[in-house]
């Protein structure tokens, strides 16, 4: 608890001056302990930052970072690390440019649009090498990184023919993009498990938070499209909770938005600081005597990983004290940081193989433990470690979905 | 959110006070600002090294040792919750294989190639105890800036352990047989766990062994495959290798951190790194609630117990404003050292400072005191380095007064009624 924090709140570039040089985020950075092209988030962040002045620097090395946060997470002196180097990889892109493949990853929500019309063209394409290996040395995807399938139907058009039950009690449902295109399945049993608790859910049609285009250096993008999502999600009834089941993007409206692109945008503040993830509501629920627990056994062993961006919101990990409810149900919490995903850095050609350096351990754990299924909260993370370990991952809902009798 | 237990700090005594309770059946969340103090520390076990001259056994030492200083926080608990928190320990951390007791201390080098009293080494460091003397071998690799064996083995020639013969002790320096990127611990570490790696570094050795019976190396001997590294290499040498650890970060202290981590999940316990406690609520005599951090609104938990263990001044525990007024910032609680009017510090450097041995005052029960001298809270306990009354460095007690509190505080709430809270 450094002073500046007491005095002066929460800022990202000020609280580099903290930074004792421990170096605990070097040994905690699963990045930098896979690759030397990743010096490590203290050498590109507390240390190159004083030497980052208009034009001078020119630390590609920054780029390496995937965003995982968990420098931020393990620092004892609350430097913003990741977040500082969040910044400095933008500066470096404005620069620079940045490269069609990024502009591409940076709008899931274009990507979605785009391929959906020819959703079976998109997903025979995307499945076979004769496609794959031209687009690797075209546009540089790997040509063994996870690409989702695309569904025929969008959660939004299902939305708009749903008719909520009549209830006082109200939330906000923000799906994101990839429940929109790719896992509609998962929107409905969000909606499913809530109404069960007494809700009607709202779901404002909604686009992109933004976060693939900060991540990929692009704040300008990033800027209009999580200001243009708080205003969508605003739309709704005045002040209720806003749940979001990708946990990377709900981290995005609670604190990413904010701290990283510096936006105060009086919606995003409001929408920020109301939205949750879906089981930290659930838990909160529970704790308050209102979630419904009459579960039918579900007999599998499930093996659940906490996502690095969820870790990030130090909500601790509510999947697992939710689930733990659930008769039949054996649970096995898997102990490691990061997938190596990073959003869309593992996508990247020559990022790729670091992606699977750094995932390495959790998919030799996942093996081992042999689970029926694997748990998960974030979506490109489950996409990565079902290609790369041949497990079924889900979304940890799926379970408590299925706890409630749903199939 | 509701838990039977909130532990504020995830260090020695943090950890060792979450684990214990998790185990006793408690539901245990720990919260902690970062990965604190075990990434920076050694990863031996201090129990009582000088007082103030050599101790031979902390254990036979302890009970003179708080008669003469009954503010000390080893009264909590003394050379009894000493002695059950090392074997514990021996216990939870069984991967590193510690070795000793708290009944004797060994002497083992210090990075500059001092010799310093520890009770309890890591396997890693068995065959650092020079306290019978002996001939080693300090090597070292070109490169990496941490270690300097020339001037290391030159100061472990002029040091001695007390009553033992002069130690004979020859410096080399080798090629990293990897690539010769920036050669930084946590690297090392991770590339050494390669048998090729090993294979290559071992022969750069071989022909500098000479006589040496064991060789010292910098504290990078692996992570998680440490015991095959050590192994391997010591087959490889014919000798026994040890590690010298030096400047942060410290594998031998994130490897007991692993340790402990891991055993707090395995005991059900939740820990959430990065989120710090705020502040606090009171009902009646108890603490109610204590509020942390998260990445948006900030999260109040309802604990039915509260252990602090957030360290001392080094790790935000204890605060001192620039008024000179000393706090402890989430409970308020107040801190026993010089007043804002009073000098903090002497004038040597080395000397012992009027602010050293600021923290907070207990009861016998490990219960810090509000101003009238009666428990703040009568849920809310304290462990580790935010204890008022200890010099640490100058005793060479860290570790053993972490644990010994730890075990102390937890035996109290543990011993209310089969761990259940209130």
């Amino acid at each position: 608890m450094s002073m500046l924090m007491e005095t002066e709140g929460v800022s990202v570039r000020p609280s580099l001056d903290g930074c004792v040089k421990c170096t605990i985020c070097e040994s905690a950075c699963p990045y930098a302990a896979v690759t030397e092209r990743f010096p490590g988030p203290k050498t590109v962040g507390p240390q190159e930052e004083r030497f980052r002045h208009g034009p001078l620097s020119a630390d590609w090395s920054v780029d390496y970072c995937s965003g995982c946060g968990i420098c931020s997470r393990v620092c004892p002196q609350e430097v913003r690390i990741a977040e500082i180097n969040s910044r400095a990889r933008a500066q470096l892109k404005e620069r620079k440019g940045i490269p069609l493949r990024d502009q591409l990853l940076a709008r899931p929500d274009w990507m979605g649009r785009l391929s959906r019309p020819v959703g079976p063209l998109f997903n025979w394409s995307m499945s076979t090498p004769l496609v794959r290996i031209p687009v690797e040395m075209t546009i540089g995807i790997h040509r063994k990184a996870a690409i989702p399938k695309v569904q025929p139907r969008t959660f939004q058009r299902w939305a708009r023919h749903h008719t909520p039950p009549a209830r006082t009690d109200r939330v906000v449902y923000f799906h994101g993009c990839s429940t929109n295109y790719y896992e509609a399945r998962l929107g409905r049993m969000v909606v499913a498990v809530l109404e069960r608790q007494g809700f009607a859910v709202e779901i404002p049609a909604q686009g992109c938070c933004g976060l693939p285009a900060q991540s990929n250096g692009n704040f300008p993008v990033a800027r209009t499209y999580v200001t243009r999502l708080a205003r969508q999600l605003r739309s709704s009834t005045k002040g209720i909770p806003v749940i979001a089941s990708s946990t990377s993007c709900g981290l995005m409206l609670k604190r990413e938005a904010r701290e990283i692109l510096d936006l105060e945008d009086p919606a995003l503040v409001d929408i920020s600081e109301r939205t949750w993830d879906i089981f930290e509501f659930l838990r909160d629920l529970h704790e308050r005597g209102r979630l419904d627990t009459h579960f039918q056994p579900v007999e599998l062993t499930a093996a659940y990983h906490a996502p690095c961006q969820q870790q990030n919101q130090l909500i601790g990990k509510p999947a697992l004290d939710v689930l733990a409810l659930v008769p039949g149900l054996r649970l096995i919490e898997l102990d490691r940081d990061c997938c190596g995903v990073g959003g869309t850095y593992g996508l990247k050609r020559e990022k790729y193989p670091i992606s699977m350096a750094v995932g390495d351990g959790l998919f030799s754990d996942i093996r081992d433990a042999a689970p029926d299924l694997v748990l998960c909260d974030s979506e490109t993370c489950r996409w990565h470690i079902a290609k790369a370990t041949g497990f079924p991952v889900v979304h940890p809902l799926e379970l408590l979905f299925r706890a409630y009798g749903g199939h | 959110m509701i838990t039977d237990a909130l532990v504020i700090g995830a260090g020695t005594a943090g950890l060792t006070v979450g684990i214990r309770l998790a185990e006793g059946g408690l539901k245990v969340l720990v919260v902690a600002t970062g990965e604190g103090s075990l990434p920076l520390a050694s990863g031996t076990v201090d129990v009582l090294g000088y007082a103030p001259d050599p101790v031979e056994s902390p254990l036979q030492a302890l009970p003179g040792f708080v008669a003469a200083h009954p503010d000390h926080p080893y009264r909590l608990g003394g050379a009894e919750a000493v002695a059950a928190s090392a074997a514990w320990l021996e216990r939870i951390a069984e991967p590193l294989a510690y070795q000793g007791d708290p009944d004797r201390n060994r002497w083992v080098p210090t990075v500059l190639g001092g010799l310093r009293p520890t009770a309890l080494v890591p396997r890693s460091m068995a065959a650092a105890d020079l306290s019978r003397g002996g001939e080693v071998l300090i090597a070292g690799i070109r490169g990496h800036r941490d270690f300097h064996p020339a001037l290391l083995a030159e100061n472990l020639g002029r040091a001695e352990a007390p009553g033992a013969p002069a130690i004979r002790a020859r410096a080399v320096e080798v090629d990293w047989p990897g690539s010769a990127g920036d050669l930084v611990p946590f690297r090392l570490a991770r590339r050494i766990e390669e048998a090729e790696m090993r294979r290559r570094l071992a022969a750069e050795l071989k022909p500098h062994l000479g006589s040496a019976a064991a060789v010292g190396l910098p504290a990078v001997l692996g992570r998680d495959g440490a015991a095959e590294v050590q192994t391997d290499l010591e087959r490889r040498l014919g000798r026994p290798v040890f590690e010298i650890p030096g400047l942060p970060p410290s594998l031998p202290g994130l490897r007991l951190f692993d340790c402990l981590r891991r055993a707090l999940r395995a005991a059900g316990g939740r820990l959430i790194l990065g989120s710090s406690a705020l502040s606090a609520t009171r009902d009646g005599n108890a603490v109610s609630t204590v509020t942390i951090s998260q990445a948006t609104r900030p999260l109040t938990v309802s604990a039915g117990y509260v252990v602090l263990a957030s360290g001392g001044f080094a790790t935000g525990g204890i605060v001192r404003d620039p008024d000179g007024h000393l706090r402890e910032p989430v409970f308020g609680i107040p801190v026993r050292g010089p007043g804002a009017e009073e000098e903090a510090f002497g004038h040597e450097y080395l000397a012992e400072h009027p602010l050293d041995r600021a923290g907070v005052a207990t009861d016998p029960a490990g219960r810090p005191l509000d101003a009238s001298g009666a428990p703040f809270g009568e849920n809310l306990y304290a462990a580790g380095a935010v204890l008022a009354g200890a010099l640490p460095w100058r005793e060479k007690s860290g570790e053993g007064l972490s644990l010994a509190s730890a075990w102390h505080v937890t035996e109290a709430i543990l011993g209310n009624g089969h761990g259940r809270p209130r």
